[in-house]
């Protein structure tokens, strides 16, 4: 970030002032938070890029019947990967970037509670995938199984399984130590007068998102360490040939991978929450219901796991009891959006650029949930059941969904990070190309899978080339649109308007980060400020 | 392409505009297409149970139209009607409304009733499989299917395989064009054969790894779990006979998308002729040469899913 020297406001001058260090020690040794903030969502963006480019390899090969570019096995392992660098990659890291950034701020408080560990968990990360990307050069090359790494397929991966193993361990153990200083942050630093009710829903959604994150990602190393003695030391655990059971790896990964759908999405619903209210100038609508759907959503995503495994083979009462559990999380999540929606009714709405994020976030996401819905329905997910109808209801949740959000928070954040303002109709122009060329890009896929495209192959039956090169098309547009988002942001950070402390003078952000200076101190809040 | 009188009508309007206008899933392509969807949509089917299936499909699709028009239509009256361009005053005072959020939790709970109510339904039907009067068990192979049948037709064995013209055109800068084969990657050597009108009951397994059997114009998937026998039943129409085809829907590795499935749906009669044919011709072949052992490979299947 631009600024080297703080000069503190007045009433902590007596304090020495910690500068940052100089040079690579700043970064390397850094415990500031939102350096490490800082850290983690500039690594996230390279992800995005990585996986990104993986994925217009996906969309170029798919952009006609045939194989023109890649084999098929270097078509799984960039479909694997892509997945893998997405999820752990992209946008994990970017959530725990803005939680990092954020929370001490919103909490009043002048640091992450265990700075040393936050270090830690975020260097990991770049070890993990380094570990995880390098794989492409070993024989039998990157994982090409799924990133849901199902056996024994897995267990054909070359001398990229214990890389992917390892990677993954590494990965969830900086999960499990950002969640941890997430929750002591919040738990122990909160600014007097700042109850938990009182405390913005950001915080709120990270702090039931760290709960997930502890109590699914051990689940997660535990399934692959399984894999690792399966593939090594002769065990059977997912074995059927030594009395072992693959679809047991299927029952261990999504009651992982159920609860971790909602790591990359409640956190979006906290960054959407912040910023309706404020270009709305309305406060938020049924505040505290907002945090018990959340609450609701997160115990639901615990006891879903077996809708993923439908045509796997299940009892009836099973059967009955996932799809019903599935839909039940339909009732809060309609409450969210019902709330958003009741949040501008009778507002005053202007349409910034992140304003324009969360609104597209709104329509986009629920599509999602609509699909979602109907994936619920055990004899309909017969038909549905890995097509692309499931690869376009995954996408509109996690790009218009979950990244949107993501880039919402940023243009929402970004003025108050640096100091500076953006450039509006870059990031206007950044909008409406995503918005729109997502839909083209995903929108098609509902009508692939529905005609019964497979999804994860490489090549496909004539009937379906004119739909799958509209999804490339806009697949394309997308992509190349997001390096807009990378300039505008490079730029912001070297320089431009001076932002105020408020940022969104114009509208009305509410929050004790919008009390400091833009840029902000650098230990946020020396003295605690008081909440009414 | 097979149609449906049904499958446009219940669609509605909106589908059957957007096929027109798009016209060309299948007819761009100038071959037939492997299943009565009309590039949009789920094919209506071949079977009672897609049938159903389908139904249950479009009355949640047209329920979630109807919440998008109710919700999306607030949403968008919000942002014109509310705008800060246009001199609106915000209502401060709308922090929260007991009443109102009961009701939206509520109306949510009772459409969801709605739905699941026909959708357990159907799951009871699906699970409650008749005997079947034709079992035939399916093993997944990288990159293959194996069919034996039992019942009447016991002693009919054949592996299944991606067609050679498909094979060829499918590898990389094979420089053929796909559209000049006819059923590119949908074609394969040996199809499975079975009589319309009568229940037939597929026994799926696998020798490696996980597949799925999917035909779309029978409604239904299963996966090929090693060490698992899974069942899976359907009844094709009567009157419904022809060629129907599907693919490996479980990521198997490197030809995951070079395993189609192809069902040839005969008549009673005319599968019962098929089945002398191959029983006579097998006859004759064990009277050419004397029959090989059976290799541990082709009994694994059989030998390892007994659990």
């Amino acid at each position: 970030m631009a600024h080297e020297h703080t000069h503190p406001t007045a009433h902590d001058a007596a304090h020495d002032d910690h500068g940052p260090a100089h040079g690579w020690r700043r970064w390397v040794f850094a415990t500031n938070h939102k350096d490490i903030g800082t850290m983690y969502l500039v690594f996230s963006l390279i992800m995005f890029f990585v996986g990104g480019s993986m994925a217009m390899v996906i969309r170029a090969e798919l952009f006609k019947p045939g194989l023109q570019l890649v084999s098929p096995e270097f078509f799984n392992q960039m479909t694997t990967m892509h997945a893998l660098i997405m999820i752990f990659g992209a946008v994990m890291p970017a959530f725990v970037g803005l939680a990092n950034w954020m929370i001490p701020m919103q909490v009043g408080a002048p640091d992450m509670a265990l700075p040393r560990m936050n270090n830690l968990s975020f260097w990991i990360l770049p070890f993990a995938f380094t570990i995880l990307i390098s794989s492409f050069l070993v024989p039998g090359g990157a994982p090409a199984a799924g990133w849901t790494m199902y056996p024994p397929l897995v267990l054909q991966t070359g001398d990229a399984m214990p890389m992917l193993v390892f990677s993954v361990h590494l990965m969830g153990a900086s999960s499990i130590m950002g969640a941890i200083n997430i929750i002591v942050t919040i738990m122990n630093m909160r600014a007097p007068g700042m109850t938990l009710l009182k405390m913005p829903l950001f915080c709120w959604s990270w702090l039931i998102t760290a709960y997930l994150l502890i109590a699914v990602m051990p689940v997660l190393a535990g399934a692959v360490t399984m894999l690792l003695t399966d593939h090594f030391f002769k065990t059977s655990f997912f074995n059927a040939a030594g009395g072992g059971d693959p679809l047991m790896f299927e029952h261990v990964f999504w009651f992982f991978g159920h609860p971790e759908v909602y790591i990359m999405i409640l956190p979006a619903f906290g960054i959407i929450s912040e910023i309706l209210p404020t270009f709305s100038r309305k406060p938020l609508f049924g505040a505290t219901s907002m945090i018990y759907a959340i609450a609701s959503i997160a115990f639901l995503s615990f006891i879903v796991w077996g809708h993923h495994m439908f045509v796997d083979g299940m009892p009836l009462a099973a059967q009955m009891f996932f799809m019903m559990s599935t839909m039940l999380i339909a009732v809060p999540t309609g409450v969210k959006v019902f709330n958003w929606t009741a949040t501008m009714w009778r507002g005053s709405i202007s349409f910034e650029p992140p304003m324009l994020f969360a609104i597209a976030f709104l329509f986009l996401f629920s599509i999602g949930g609509f699909s979602g819905l109907m994936l619920a329905l055990t004899p309909v997910d017969f038909q549905y059941n890995n097509t692309y109808f499931v690869v376009a209801h995954f996408h509109y949740v996690l790009v218009p969904g979950a990244i949107f959000a993501i880039m919402a928070g940023v243009y929402y954040w970004l003025p108050k990070w640096t100091g500076h303002m953006y450039n509006m109709t870059l990031a206007k122009a950044h909008f409406w190309l995503s918005a729109i060329f997502v839909n083209v890009l995903f929108f098609p896929q509902h009508f692939l899978g529905l005609a019964g495209m497979p999804r994860r192959i490489p090549d496909y039956a004539v009937q379906f080339s004119d739909w799958n090169m509209v999804s490339s098309i806009g697949g394309f547009v997308f992509g190349a649109s997001q390096l807009l988002f990378a300039w505008l942001i490079l730029e912001c950070a070297r320089g431009g308007r001076k932002a105020t402390a408020e940022v969104w003078n114009d509208a009305t952000p509410t929050g004790l980060e919008w009390t400091l200076p833009s840029p902000p101190p650098y230990h946020s809040f020396t003295v605690a400020p008081e909440v009414k | 392409m097979r149609v449906t009188s049904r499958a446009p009508a219940r669609a509605g309007a909106l589908i059957a505009a957007a096929t027109a206008w798009l016209g060309s899933a299948a007819a761009h392509a100038g071959s037939e297409s492997p299943n009565t969807s009309n590039g949009l949509n789920l094919p209506y089917g071949v079977t009672g149970l897609a049938h159903s299936i389908y139904d249950l499909h479009m009355e949640c699709f047209w329920i979630c139209v109807g919440i998008a028009v109710v919700v999306f239509g607030a949403m968008i009256y919000s942002l014109i009607a509310f705008r800060h361009s246009k001199g609106a005053i915000p209502d401060k005072t709308m922090l929260h409304s007991t009443k109102v959020e009961i009701i939206w939790t509520i109306i949510p709970v009772v459409i969801l009733v709605v739905v699941a109510i026909p959708a357990a339904e159907l799951i009871i039907k699906l699970e409650d499989a008749p005997p079947p009067d034709l079992s035939i068990r399916v093993t997944g192979y990288q990159w293959k299917w194996q069919y034996q049948y039992m019942d009447a037709a016991e002693g009919i064995d054949f592996f299944s395989t991606l067609k050679q013209d498909s094979n060829f055109a499918r590898e990389l800068h094979s420089g053929i064009d796909p559209a000049s084969i006819p059923n590119y990657l949908l074609e394969v050597d040996h199809p499975l054969v079975i009589p319309s009108g009568t229940k037939v009951r597929l026994l799926l397994t696998s020798d490696d790894v996980i597949h799925a059997w999917y035909v779309p114009d029978f409604g239904l998937k299963r996966s090929a779990i090693p060490g698992f026998i899974n069942e899976l039943w359907f009844e094709v129409d009567p009157g419904k006979e022809g060629i129907y085809r599907g693919q490996c829907a479980a990521l198997c590795g490197r030809d995951h998308a070079f395993m189609p499935i192809v069902v040839d749906v005969r008549t009673p009669d005319e599968f019962k002729k098929w089945v002398d044919q191959q029983k006579a011709a097998s006859k004759q072949a064990a009277a050419v040469e004397p029959q090989p052992p059976p290799t541990a490979r082709a009994e694994s299947p059989v030998a390892g899913a007994g659990r």
